[in-house]
């Protein structure tokens, strides 16, 4: 089985975001890109399968420019055999469906047999790329999953469904899973994995490639635009209490009763 | 032509959830037609009349023991049978698992936790939180009908009218045939506090909790006086002391709560990502510097073994 891993590369998390002049975006410029941390656990899963040779073969499926090459090469050097790159000029302005559309034509070409993906990135925060493919490709879908056992064609996958409780979700191979936190630990890429990742051929597919209508990607099939970016309102100047420890305790529990109503 | 909004209500064994309240008043006051409260898996929801639904639509089937499939098709059947302008859902666990996987299927835009809402002139348009709270966009969908998932406690619980909505069965029969999973277990939950993302008061604790005995004895104790859900810092998860279901911040939850308190975290930027909007925000901390004291509503600079256990006296002590 081949196993594809839906990787974006996204502001690292201990970014300042900051938006440009213009309202229509963020400052890309002094941002240090990693790979998106759900993601990460989505590529270990797919190597640990791998390892387990219940995988034979791992590849990456990236949508992005050539900036978003080294976090490919990032991850050829953790192990994954291939990645393919999706870019085209008609991809640009793509919603979640978009992207999902060129990650399901990817996934078919590549003959994949199961996708993992992170449970959302961390930059736009949408959720939504997992089980669109899911369903562009008429697969089951499990999202957030943070265990994943494999048997012959079956899943067995457990996940959070709120309020604390965890379902364990069973279903029929090919399928989508995305990995939350706590699936496992992402490996170390190895001196001799950066050595071979830096030769790999990284093949980039447009949308003729793929077979894509460039009308239903891109700007031009989205049905989702984001405009008028700001950043977050400031918060007003906090009190910070003194005294010796018993009195400011007393105070401010008085003041979480008294003035923030909140007890 | 499509027409007014199509509320998703969830419930637990038909008793409505607050968000299902939430986001029937704000359907209401938006002002676009006719609110249609939809209600899946119980034959119930008069009551869903005193927060603003006109009208509830029902559908019968089991959707607890299989995901996705019976509920993609069951809003599904809603949509193509109210052709609703705009659906709304909490962005729950089943409408995040659900809801994109019906955009992919009809076409059409679907927007994440939103926490505003406003019509603007035929249509509505969200505002959303990005990089975990880093930064705002406004999110305009133009599909019809569009999409949103709302984040809890974005707008506030309304008191009920005491008015009654009609509630009559859509005539959809969602089975096992549509399920593309089966729930074989669900695993009880741990504790009985709200999920982080739901809590109305959270209490956290950073890495020098200094051990898991450290975070068992300190902050949980204190969290519990208050009713609160405990969390972490991603130090803290990191270091093995925390579960990582506990993590507040941008590669764990995002919390909205009523009342944070922050015991022992620095503050680094992608934990504040996760609470900044919480309405109070506390801080315990013995470094005066830390990042944190700049976003607190009340800070103490102290050491929270110190602090804790004391805190936990007089609040005990105030709600008593």
């Amino acid at each position: 089985m081949i196993i594809g891993v839906c990787l974006k590369q996204v502001p690292a998390s201990d970014s300042r975001i900051k938006i440009d002049g213009s309202g229509a975006g963020v400052d890309a410029s002094d941002l240090k890109m990693e790979i998106n941390p759900y993601d990460e656990f989505a590529l270990e899963e797919a190597l640990k399968l791998k390892d387990a040779k219940v995988a034979k073969k791992v590849i990456v499926l990236t949508v992005g420019g050539s900036d978003s090459e080294q976090r490919i090469r990032d991850a050829l050097a953790r192990g994954a055999d291939d990645a393919v790159r999706l870019d085209d000029a008609a991809f640009a302005g793509s919603d979640s469906l978009g992207i999902a559309r060129i990650l399901a034509a990817a996934a078919q070409k590549e003959g994949v047999g199961l996708i993992l993906a992170g449970k959302q990135a961390i930059d736009d925060d949408n959720s939504q790329v997992p089980a669109m493919v899911a369903e562009l490709l008429g697969w089951p879908q499990v999202t957030v999953v943070d265990k994943l056992e494999l048997d012959g064609g079956s899943f067995k996958a457990w996940r959070q469904s709120g309020g604390g409780v965890r379902d364990v979700v069973t279903g029929s191979l090919p399928a989508v899973i995305s990995a939350d936190k706590g699936m496992n630990t992402p490996r170390y890429a190895k001196l001799r994995g950066i050595m071979m990742a830096k030769r790999k051929k990284i093949p980039v597919y447009d949308a003729a490639a793929l077979g894509l209508d460039p009308a239903s990607v891109g700007a031009a099939g989205a049905k989702v635009t984001q405009v008028n970016w700001s950043e977050p309102p400031a918060r007003p100047p906090g009190r910070i209490l003194s005294g010796e420890v018993p009195s400011m305790v007393k105070e401010l529990v008085t003041l979480l009763r008294d003035e923030a109503k909140v007890l | 032509m499509s027409n007014g909004i199509l509320v998703i209500c969830e419930h637990d064994g038909g008793v409505f959830k607050k968000t299902a309240f939430e986001l029937l008043a704000k359907a209401k006051s938006l002002g676009s037609g006719s609110v249609t409260a939809l209600v899946l898996g119980a034959d119930s929801g008069a009551e869903l009349g005193g927060y603003g639904a006109d009208k509830v639509v029902t559908v019968a089937g089991d959707f607890a023991s299989h995901l996705t499939g019976a509920y993609v098709k069951a809003v599904q059947g809603a949509i193509e049978s109210l052709s609703p302008a705009v659906v709304l859902a909490a962005a729950s666990s089943e409408a995040k698992d659900g809801l994109p996987r019906l955009a992919a299927r009809l076409g059409l835009g679907l927007g994440t936790e939103v926490t505003e809402l406003r019509a603007d002139g035929g249509a509505v348009v969200g505002r959303r939180p990005v990089y975990a709270g880093k930064a705002f966009v406004e999110v305009q969908v133009s599909s019809s009908p569009a999409l949103f998932t709302v984040r809890p406690n974005s707008f506030g619980i309304p008191t009920s009218t005491g008015a009654s909505a009609p509630v009559a069965s859509l005539g959809l029969s969602v089975g096992g045939g549509d399920a593309l999973t089966s729930v074989v277990d669900t695993e009880a939950p741990s504790s009985t506090v709200a999920d982080l993302t739901e809590a109305e008061r959270i209490v956290s604790g950073g890495r020098s909790v200094k051990s898991q005995d450290g975070f068992d004895s300190l902050i949980r104790p204190l969290a519990a006086s208050i009713g609160a859900t405990p969390g972490a810092s991603r130090a803290c998860v990191d270091a093995g002391f925390a579960p990582h279901s506990a993590q507040v911040g941008q590669t764990g939850k995002t919390v909205n709560p009523s009342l944070y308190v922050a015991m022992g975290i620095s503050g680094a930027i992608q934990h504040l990502a996760g609470m900044r909007t919480s309405k109070i925000i506390v801080a315990v901390n013995t470094d005066a510097e830390a990042p944190i004291f700049q976003h607190a509503t009340y800070g103490i600079v102290a050491d929270m073994f110190e602090v804790g256990p004391l805190l936990k006296q007089e609040l005990e002590a105030a709600l008593s």
